[in-house]
């Protein structure tokens, strides 16, 4: 079953084309990984699909056509998209963050969601009351993730959650998301950078190269696609 | 000694009065990044709203009562000017927004005097005339119920943001518009919101100023709005708790300054210039700020 569709995806910053026409999907419950040297449009696809910039082509998420919907719309259908880099709201506490990924939820079982990250991440709850900006990068990466999840999203999106970490805190952080998907059968759509790592966790994967999609297929067929190995995993 | 406590008090209820506006200015920085140098004009065209409310021989309202309805009109036009004036050029150069407060500015006063006059209106004050001597130092009504009207309005404010879930959209919203879209906050309506309860604040203010002054008038406002940009500056244009602190030093300083430094009497303007031009030479964030101001 698909959750999410996306045929002949275009778009970019004003007058700079920088998606050429992407397909590709995301079935339910599935980790997708995205990859591509910086500046392939991996940042633009993920805010393209959550209603950050204008895009032609067609998204359809669960069934229903949410192509040119505002960021708003795509949030409350199930779409959480974690931003490359410093997605925190600084000067929201640690709890605060957590509380306002939960902006679009109307039920009363927010705050016992906030302890379960809080027990998933214990970090975040050692800095519970702490400005969100006063934290360092690896801590802030966990709290912007925690906050997606918040939402209950159908479909994470996560752009570069590696970016600036330890490698074994990304490791860490990797398996967390691995045991995330398997519990909540969230569907994830990953973008990046450590190749590797992210094509252990998928299952499927993409390779784009500026604003194309060059390659896809399973992650095992990607880890071992000579091509991919030279280019993208620096093998 | 006596002199110096009752220029003090003095100083004190003109500082709440430009803590008041500053706190309209910071409000509208926080949320939208902007500073709204027609405040001010937004604040005199309420108090002739007003001044019509309470003068009219046919509703002729109490002062109290004739605020409340005037603030409520002002929240309404906050949020109007938001959608209609701010909206359409709020991705533009930050010159070109204080180009457009500035034109604002000068709007609202000629529409104001075009349809209320140009002759000086008197404005009731709500509180009344009393005044009590204590340890020797006269303390008017007037000024007491200027720091309670503060204090409630600063604690209404600390709720609204602090703890409300309206309150934590306009704080996300001002801290990081991208990360609070994503999470589903309608921004425009927050930010339309924050303009709303700025205008608001800004009628207030203008009705507890003018009972002060000679009298209402075209230029009513702006030396109060110096005193309160520089009251903002000083404390931080994105800290509520900098406007307040900030509009008591500098209505302190002033009085002080007046009474104490002789030439300064007729050009005590100079006060909130040297303040703003010291802050920004010196602390750029202001006392409790933490954003440095760029965008002016
Ligand atoms: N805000 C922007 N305005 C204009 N061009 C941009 C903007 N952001 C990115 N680009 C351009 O779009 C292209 C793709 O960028 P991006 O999607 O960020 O790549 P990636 O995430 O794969 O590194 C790059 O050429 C980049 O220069
Ligand atoms: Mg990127």
């Amino acid at each position: 079953m698909t959750l999410l569709s996306v045929t002949a995806l275009a778009g970019g910053y004003g007058p700079v084309k920088v998606l050429h026409g992407l397909d590709f999907e995301v079935a339910h419950g599935e980790i997708v990984v995205i990859l591509g040297a910086n500046g392939a449009g991996k940042t633009t696809t993920l805010r393209a699909l959550s209603g950050m910039i204008p895009s032609d082509g067609e998204i359809v998420f669960d069934g229903e056509d949410v192509t040119g919907r505002k960021p708003q719309v795509l949030a409350r259908r199930g779409v959480a998209h974690v931003p490359q880099g410093r997605g925190t709201i600084d000067e929201l506490t640690v709890e605060e963050n957590l509380r306002v990924g939960a902006w679009t939820r109307r039920d009363s079982d927010v705050a016992a969601d906030v302890d379960r990250w809080f027990e998933v991440f214990p970090h975040l709850a050692d800095r519970r009351t702490q400005q969100a900006g006063s934290m360092s990068g690896g801590e802030q990466q966990m709290l912007a993730i925690a906050r997606g999840l918040m939402s209950r999203p159908r479909l994470l999106l996560l752009d570069e959650p590696s970016l600036g970490l330890a490698p074994i805190i990304t490791q860490e952080l990797f398996a967390q998301l691995g045991d995330l998907n398997r519990e909540l059968d969230t569907a994830m759509l990953i973008v990046e950078q450590n190749a590797g790592l992210a094509l252990r966790l998928a299952s499927r994967g993409y390779v784009l190269e500026t604003g194309r999609i060059v390659a896809q297929g399973a992650a095992t067929e990607l880890e071992g696609n000579e091509d991919v190995r030279r280019a993208y995993l620096g093998l | 000694m006596q002199l110096f406590l009752s220029q003090l008090m003095n100083g004190l209820g003109n500082g709440v009065i430009y803590a008041s506006l500053a706190l309209a200015i910071v409000l509208i920085y926080r949320t939208t990044g902007l500073l709204n140098f027609a405040q001010g004009e937004m604040a005199l065209f309420s108090t002739y709203v007003t001044w019509k409310l309470v003068d009219d021989s046919e509703m002729g309202l109490p002062v109290a009562a004739a605020i409340g309805i005037s603030m409520v009109i002002a929240f309404v036009g906050g949020a109007l000017i938001e959608r209609v004036v701010i909206r359409p050029v709020e991705r533009s150069s930050p010159l070109v927004i204080v180009i457009v407060t500035i034109g604002m500015f000068l709007a609202i006063n000629s529409i104001a005097q075009a349809i209320f006059g140009t002759d000086t209106k008197q404005l009731p004050s709500v509180f009344s005339d009393a005044a009590w001597v204590v340890g020797g130092v006269r303390v008017t009504a007037q000024t007491v119920g200027l720091v309670g009207v503060l204090a409630a309005e600063c604690l209404l404010l600390w709720l609204l943001l602090q703890k409300t879930r309206v309150g934590l959209g306009l704080r996300a919203v001002a801290s990081n518009p991208d990360s609070s879209r994503l999470v589903g906050i309608g921004t425009g309506n927050m930010l339309m919101l924050g303009w709303a309860i700025s205008a608001a604040l800004g009628a207030l203010a203008g009705a507890m100023i003018v009972p002060m002054t000679p009298g209402l008038s075209a230029g009513s406002m702006q030396a109060v709005l110096i005193y309160a940009f520089a009251a903002a500056a000083l404390g931080g244009f994105d800290s509520p708790l900098g406007a307040v602190v900030g509009g008591i030093i500098v209505g302190v300083a002033q009085a002080l300054a007046i009474q104490y430094v002789d030439p300064l009497n007729d050009i005590e303007l100079v006060v909130p210039f040297a303040l703003i031009g010291g802050v920004l030479l010196f602390r750029p964030t202001g006392l409790f700020g933490r954003r440095v101001v760029e965008r002016v």
